[in-house]
This record gives structure tokens, sequence and C-alpha cells, in this order.
């Protein structure tokens, strides 16, 4: 069985001594991960590895599309529909973030229903997205497994029942699981499992731990199949529900009728809120709480800069102001919980390409307002194959978007700590038990391991607040308050000859800002800067790291061979690079000359 | 590698009854529009296959088309609501060993690098090679890259040897998002990048629905060949007939605003833009999410994603159509 990639062979090493293209800082070796795996789209990571830490990092976006350029001249309220394809996996927000650009753009208020059915979509993509994330994306990073292969079921069964009460919990249950994973690896077909870092020695939980996970990697499988139909319901499908208006939701709403939304339909969105809640209860929870009491060490490593910006979404009745938001809008920076957030001001976000594969007009080392969005390719990097990319003076699609000229990191761990300084009362309750159950300090927040804790606690706290929002769409739809849409602006006619807007939300992976200028009934110019360009993007004009590269920083490396730790730091952000990359110049049709000149 | 155990028994290992086992396999026959008689040989064929490797490629692709491939996976689970049989898609993980995935595989860098390798050395001829988005020719391909290579010269090397390249999505179909106008990638799909492909379906949709994958796949495992294409490549047991024609909107009186009474009531949305009458697809029979609902139903007109160049000949979303 010699090629069985059970077996755990060892494969050589791509690290470099510094010898590719450019000018390579001397030090130690060059480790390069490309692709990074277990995330949505491509990423290239490059880390300089000095006494077993990091002492140097570089993020790559190594694709692009286009799509800015493809939305100028159409139709302002089809916008959604091209920006929802910007990411499958963060599906729906890009349709969010869209409509609301367009509607601030032509001062269109959304009907209520509108408002609860987005929240209500919004908040179901965030439970799923976290759920699949911790298992499918993240979870083999700390779980071994091989190690697994020899866990004792009785054991196994008895850590399930000390940590809940969830029904998949037998001797037997757990024999079946491990026969079935040693069928699976006796077959030589390890399929998505094969050539991982297994048997590492940053791996540190007991086999019957590995066991219980694997398990539940399983079972979060089916569960997201069946809780992710609650996009179907009201959305038609999933990924890519097809709901979405300017001005509303296409999504029917009546009591007498069985083509609309019913209160036997909204039954059925409570059972799977339900099942929703169940799950991250007795399972994600719980697993996460495990996973993390063995590797504390992690609350102390991968933290970045502690700049965290969140735009706060999921509006009451009374409209998107940032008073009126459920998750709250704000800024904490150097990590300071001991003062109220600072406002978000959007005129104050800037990108900058100095290290990107961009030009501006009248020079790269100022950044522009999304509003004066310009993104001229000027590819500068290597021909033919290459060992690395980390001398080189530019080195990424991605742009490096800053607030008031810093780097911020957003996403889960972001939005709890702009919500924990806020007050929030349930993020900071669930902040704080986890916090007391692992035994440290808020500063424990700041890391990799905080960021895996964030993204637990506020999956929790946002599928607990559906049933709210079921609540409020059944009471309209018992009051006979049927109204999906605001279709007054509807037609172009009614538009300004000349319209700027933007619109805010949050992502699963942060916050997301579309801005809009439609001219004409036509998109002018069109411009998304989306979370992981904020966590993800190259060093800017200051020569600043971005938040990812930051974080890397003093992690440690035991095998360069095998980095382990680098998809540990980097998975916890949860990156997503079609969302990143997707820019080019709304002004003059660049793409096309730089093709010539090559 | 004569320990593998067949599709059949796998199913078994996992609690599936062999009653089951048959059930599926007769909803695959169904879904292949193909007679009774055929379950029979789709349930042999099964329980004697061992799994296909798998290498999917991704491109510049949003990841849609493998959130709807998860979506496949379902088993029946008596703990779970609504999880009482095998679904048409549940023999997913099952018929397949899917060795190369960027978005789902352990392995990174190198060591991915290398499974890709393995399966196309170890396989060659035997693997079936997924493509989910496109491909672009802009800058030589040097605006995709992969472990320092473009897509262009990953998709060249990994379909050559394939034995069936299934073009899942639109992006991987005809260029999709990328390629609309300007295009300015120069994004293709597989036929136009890696031209003269034998073996090559296409299975377009934003996303594409895996259920069509499904049966695509077990179609060739019962009978060694592809289903029957259309001029497009399309199996047309998925692409043979219009959305409208099967869409239960159809005989009612036509909607004219979005939550107006005979919106609610289930009327024709053709007024609202619906592109149903012009585009073949299967979405309103095998529907979405393990036959929960699909977009007209729910709602909001069909956007006609699985035409060619959709994004430029469907577009504008909510202008008319001429009437056919």
């Amino acid at each position: 069985m010699s090629d069985n990639p059970g077996n755990n062979k060892v494969f050589i090493p791509i690290v470099q001594s510094g010898n590719g293209s450019g000018s390579v800082p001397p030090g130690g070796p060059t480790v390069v991960i490309d692709p990074v795996t277990r995330i949505e789209g491509h990423l290239r990571i490059e880390v300089k590895v000095n006494n077993g830490a990091i002492e140097d990092a570089w993020s790559t976006g190594p694709m692009f599309r286009g799509l800015e350029l493809i939305l100028k001249g159409r139709d302002p309220r089809d916008a959604w529909v091209f920006t929802q394809r910007i990411c499958g996996v963060c599906t729906t927000v890009h349709a969010i973030a869209s409509v609301r650009a367009v509607e601030n753009a032509l001062g269109i208020a959304i009907p209520d229903n509108a408002r609860i059915l987005r929240n209500l979509i919004e908040g179901a993509q965030f439970v799923h997205d976290h759920v699949v994330h911790f298992y499918h994306l993240h979870a083999l990073d700390w779980v071994d497994l091989m190690s697994a292969l020899q866990a004792d079921p009785a054991a196994t069964s008895a850590l399930a029942l000390s940590l809940s009460d969830w029904h998949n919990s037998s001797p037997a249950y757990f024999q079946s699981v491990k026969t079935r994973l040693q069928n699976f690896v006796n077959s030589g077909q390890l399929g998505l499992f094969g050539n991982g870092y297994w048997g590492h020695p940053a791996y540190r939980l007991p086999p019957a731990g590995n066991l219980l996970a694997v398990a539940h990697y399983l079972e979060a499988l089916e569960w997201q199949n069946q809780f992710i139909k609650f996009h179907a319901i009201l959305g038609g499908k999933n990924p890519h529900p097809q709901t979405y208006l300017v001005g509303g939701m296409a999504t029917p709403l009546d009591a007498s009728s069985q083509a609309a939304i019913t209160p036997a339909r909204i039954a059925d969105l409570r059972a799977l809120v339900q099942l929703g809640l169940d799950f991250v209860n007795k399972v994600y929870l719980p697993d996460l709480m495990l996973i993390a009491s063995y590797y504390t060490d992690w609350a102390g490593t991968g933290g970045g800069y502690g700049n965290f910006l969140s735009f706060g979404d999921f509006p009451g009745a009374s409209g998107n102001s940032p008073a009126n938001l459920w998750m709250p809008r704000g800024m904490v920076v150097n990590k300071n919980l001991g003062q109220a957030p600072q406002p978000v001001d959007q005129t104050l976000i800037q990108e900058y390409i100095a290290h990107s594969w961009y030009s501006y007009n009248g020079g790269d080392q100022a950044g522009k307002h999304p509003y004066q969005g310009e993104t001229r390719m000027n590819y500068t990097g290597p021909q033919t194959s290459f060992s690395t990319l980390s001398g080189e003076e530019r080195y990424s699609w991605l742009k490096a978007p800053r607030y008031n000229g810093m780097p911020m990191e957003v996403g889960p761990l972001a939005r709890v700590v702009v919500a924990y300084a806020a007050g929030h009362a349930r993020i900071r309750e669930l902040t704080d038990w986890v916090l007391a159950q692992l035994q440290v300090g808020p500063d424990a927040l700041f890391s990799t391991l905080g960021r895996i804790a964030a993204r637990g606690i506020e999956t929790l706290a946002i599928a607990e607040q559906m049933n709210t929002w079921l609540d409020e769409l059944e009471n309209n739809i018992l009051n006979n308050n049927l109204t999906v849409q605001n279709n007054q602006r509807w037609n172009p006619s009614t538009w300004p000859a000349d319209a700027w807007g933007y619109g805010m939300t949050e992502a699963p992976r942060g916050g997301l800002g579309h801005w809009v200028h439609i001219v004409n009934g036509k998109i002018e110019n069109y411009q998304a800067v989306v979370p992981t360009t904020w966590n993800g993007s190259p060093r800017d004009a200051q020569n600043a790291r971005g938040p990812w590269e930051q974080a890397l920083v003093g992690v440690p490396v035991a095998d360069a061979s095998r980095p382990l730790e680098v998809l540990r730091t980097i998975h916890s952000f949860d990156p997503c690079m079609a969302c990143a990359v997707h820019i080019v110049d709304p002004q003059s049709n660049q793409v096309m000359q730089i093709w010539v000149q090559h | 590698m004569s320990n593998q155990p067949s599709i059949e028994q796998e199913l078994i290992q996992r609690g599936v009854t062999r009653r089951q086992f048959l059930r599926s396999c007769a909803l695959m026959a169904a879904a292949l529009a193909l007679p009774t008689s055929a379950v029979d040989a789709i349930a042999q064929a099964l329980a004697s296959s061992t799994r296909l490797p798998v290498i999917w490629l991704e491109f510049q692709d949003c990841t849609g088309d493998t959130e709807s491939f998860l979506r496949a996976v379902q088993r029946p689970d008596p703990a779970i609501n609504g999880a009482q049989d095998p679904s048409l898609t549940s023999l997913l993980l099952d018929v397949l060993s899917v060795d190369y995935h960027e978005t789902l595989m352990v392995a990174a860098g190198y060591q991915a690098e290398q499974s890709r390798a393995d399966t196309m050395a170890r396989s060659a001829g035997q693997y079936i090679c997924v493509v989910e988005g496109s491909i672009p020719t802009a800058l030589n391909g040097y605006c995709c890259l992969i472990g320092g290579k473009t897509a262009l010269s990953i998709a060249e090397e990994t379909t050559r040897n394939a034995l069936m390249t299934v073009a899942f999505g639109s992006c991987a179909f005809d260029g999709g998002l990328a390629a609309a106008s300007p295009n300015p990638t120069a994004a293709k799909g597989v036929k136009d990048a890696v031209p003269g492909l034998t073996n090559l379906v296409h299975i377009p949709g934003c996303p594409a629905n895996v259920v069509n994958l499904v049966a695509t796949i077990v179609y060739y495992l019962t009978y060694k060949k592809l289903p029957a294409l259309d001029s497009l490549k399309r199996p047309t047991f998925a692409y043979g007939q219009t959305v409208h024609r099967n869409c239960p909107r159809r005989e009612l009186d036509e909607a004219g605003a979005y939550g107006d009474a005979k919106h609610r009531a289930g009327g024709c949305l053709k007024e609202l833009g619906c592109r149903g009458p012009v585009t073949y697809h299967n979405c309103p029979t095998v529907k979405w999410n393990d036959g929960t609902c699909w977009p007209v139903q729910a709602g909001h007109g069909c956007i006609g994603c699985t035409n060619p160049a959709f994004w430029d000949t469907m577009t504008p979303f909510y202008g008319g159509i001429s009437d056919d």
C-alpha cells in the first residue's frame, strides 16, 4: 500500500531559501502555502520563519474577475443578481449590500416585511456558514483524523455525555463511525482526507476527542443540508436565493394562499430554527469549548493589530440608522474594550494599491474612497513559473482598504468586540461565559482562538434572535400587512439623473460595503469593499502589513514542511477570496492594453 | 485495491437497507427519464462499482456550484426532520472519491497539489474532472494562479486524461459571469479554453443543480457512455423542456406587481420578467435543496441561468421577452 495516502508519507517541503525573482529579504526560509485550501477561492501565503516562529508574512490573492467593469452601463435593479455571484459561500450578503446601495441612491424606504425577510435570510446564512466553517473548513486543523482510529468508543461516549445531551452519543454510535472511518482508510481512497498533516505534533486532542469531532464533522454535513432549506422556503434555493428586489423582496406573504408564506410555512421555518439552535447548543458550542480547552495557548497568539471595525446589521422596525441595528456598528482600536466603540464614518474608508497589481491616476501612494474607486491593472508579477512572491514590490490582486489610514480586522471577532464594548447584553453574557469556562481574561479574545470563540458566540445569539423576526413576520401576516416591495420608484423615469448611494451589511466574514453611482438610469460606477479585502490585504502605502499578515507574525511553526500553525491562524479568519478580488478599472479598459503588451 | 467496497456495500455500512438502495436507484431512473426496466441495470452497476476518483477544479468561481454539490449530502437519519429515505442525490459521497477539491480537501499547498498529481498518475483515464468557474486567458492566464500555475495550464493537463470532464455551472460552461460583456479577463468556458475534448458534458445553471450531476455520473456508471446530449452538450433529461412548460404558475393569471393579489395567489410571472418560456431546465421538477422549492415557486421570475451568455442575453432581468 505504498500509495496509501493514509500512511502519512513525508513530502519534500516547498521551502525556499530566498532565491526567487526580486529582492528576497535575507534570513530564514520562506515557507509557501499555495493553494491554501479549505477556504473559498484561491489564496497564497508566504511566511518567513526564524527560530521556530514567523517573522514576516505575505498574503497574495492570485485570481480576479473584473465584476465592477461588467456592471458598468447595466440596470441598477439587476446589480444584486450579479453581485450575489461575487460569492456562493457567503451567498446572499452581496445581494443585500447591493439593493441597499441602490435604495440609498434612489431614496427608497423598504416595507417592514422586506426588512424582516432580509434579516431572516441573512441570519440563516450566518448560522449555516459558521457551522460549516467550524467543521468543514477549520476543525481538521485541530482534530487529527488518524488519531480518531485509536479511540475507544465507550470513552468517546462518556466524553460526549459529559458535554451535552445530544442524542447521538452511545458507544455503538461511535463504534459505527469508527468502523466507517476505518473502512474508508482501508480502502486506500482517502478522498478529501488524503495528504493531511496527520500525526503532526501540534495536534493535541486525545483520540476520543478526535473521534467525537470527526463524527460531528459528518453529522454537520447532514445538518447543513437540512437547515439551509430555510433559504429555499423564502428564496427558492440555496445557494443564491432569488428573491431580492430593489425596494423590497419578491417573497409573497398571504395567510390564505398556498402559493405564499403562510403561518404554516412560518411553523416550518420555526422548526428549522430549532434544528439550528439544537445543533449549535448541543454540538457546535460544546465541541468548540472542548477543542479550545486543549489549545488555550492559542488564546495568546495570532491576534494581530487589535483594530476592529463592524458595520453592524439586522435593522429594527425604524430603519437602517446605526442606533437601530441589533448587531451594533462601531470601531474598537488598539484592543480597547473599556470605552464605548467609536462611530463609523464611511467617508474615511480608502483603498491603497502601493503593493497591489494596480495603478492609480495621480500616483500609487494616496488612497481612494470607493466613490472615486479606480483600479487600473498593473500586473508586474512573474510571467513564468515562480517560487516566491515575497520579494516583489507588488504581490496581490487584493487592494488594501484602510479606515482613516488604519488596517482594521473585520469579522466575527470584530463584531463581538464592538458589541461587547457597546454593552450588547446577550453577546456580553455569552462572551463572559466562554471566558470564564476557559479561565482566561478578555485579552484572550485578541487571538486565533478568540476568533473561533467569537464565531460560536454570535452564531448562538443570531440563531436565538431569528425567532423574534419570525414572530414579527407572522404578526404582520395575521394583521394582513402583506406588502413586500415599495415600487413607487421602480420605474427609472422616477429616478434622479445623477444619484450616489452606499449599502452596508455584515457578511459572516465581516463588514461589507457597496458603493454605486447611477447616471441616467444606468450604473456609472460600482465598487465593493469586502471583508476579505480588509483582512487579507497586502501592505499599504505606509508599508503596514494587512491584518492576516500581522496576525501571522509571532505564530510558531514546528515543522516548515507541514505548516499547520499557519493554517490555524489563517482559517480562523475564514478567508473568502472570490469576494476579495473582483475589481478592475471602471474608467478605462486597461486590461486590454496590458494584455496586448504581453 | 481489491479491498475497496462497492457502492452498495458502502451504503449498507451506513445503515441503508437493500430496499432503500433499490428505491434510490428507481428515483435515479425517473430523474433520467428511463423506463423502470433500467432500475436493475442501475442497481447492478452501483453494486459492482468502486468509488470513482474525482478531481474538482475551481478557477474563476464563486464556489456556488460547490455549495450546490454539498447540498447533495444526505442520508437517512431519524434524528433529522424529513430525511427518511436516501434522496436521489444521497449517493453522491458513496459514488465518488473526491481526491482534489480546494474548498473541501484537508491537504494544503504542496501536499494538495500532490493529491492531484497522484490521482492523475494512478487513475489515468479513470477519473472524472469537474470544472467549476471560468478560465481567464488575458495576461497569458496570469489572473488565476494556483500553486504558481495558471488555470489554463491546469485545465489542459487535468482534462487531457480524464474519463469524463463535467463543466459544472454556467461559468465553466461558457465563461458565465466573468465572461459577461466586456469580459475583462477574456474568460472562457472549458469548451473554448481547452478545445477538442471528447466526453465533455455541460451542466449549466447558476448554480448548477447537483441532482443533474449525480444523475449524469450514475448514467455513465450504468451504461458506460454519456447520456443523450443536446447541441450544447447538455443532457436532454435535464435540459429538454422549458421551465415554463412545467411551471405550476403557468395557467394562472399574470401578476402585475410583486406582492399584488395575483402574485400572492401563484399567478404567472411573465409580466415581471420571468425567463421561464425561453429557458430549458428541469428546475420546476427536481427543484432545489432536496426538492424543497425553486425560484419561481418562491415568487421571483426565472433569470434564464442555463442559457448561453445569459448575463448578456437575459438582461435586463426585469424587462420583457418576446412571447413565443
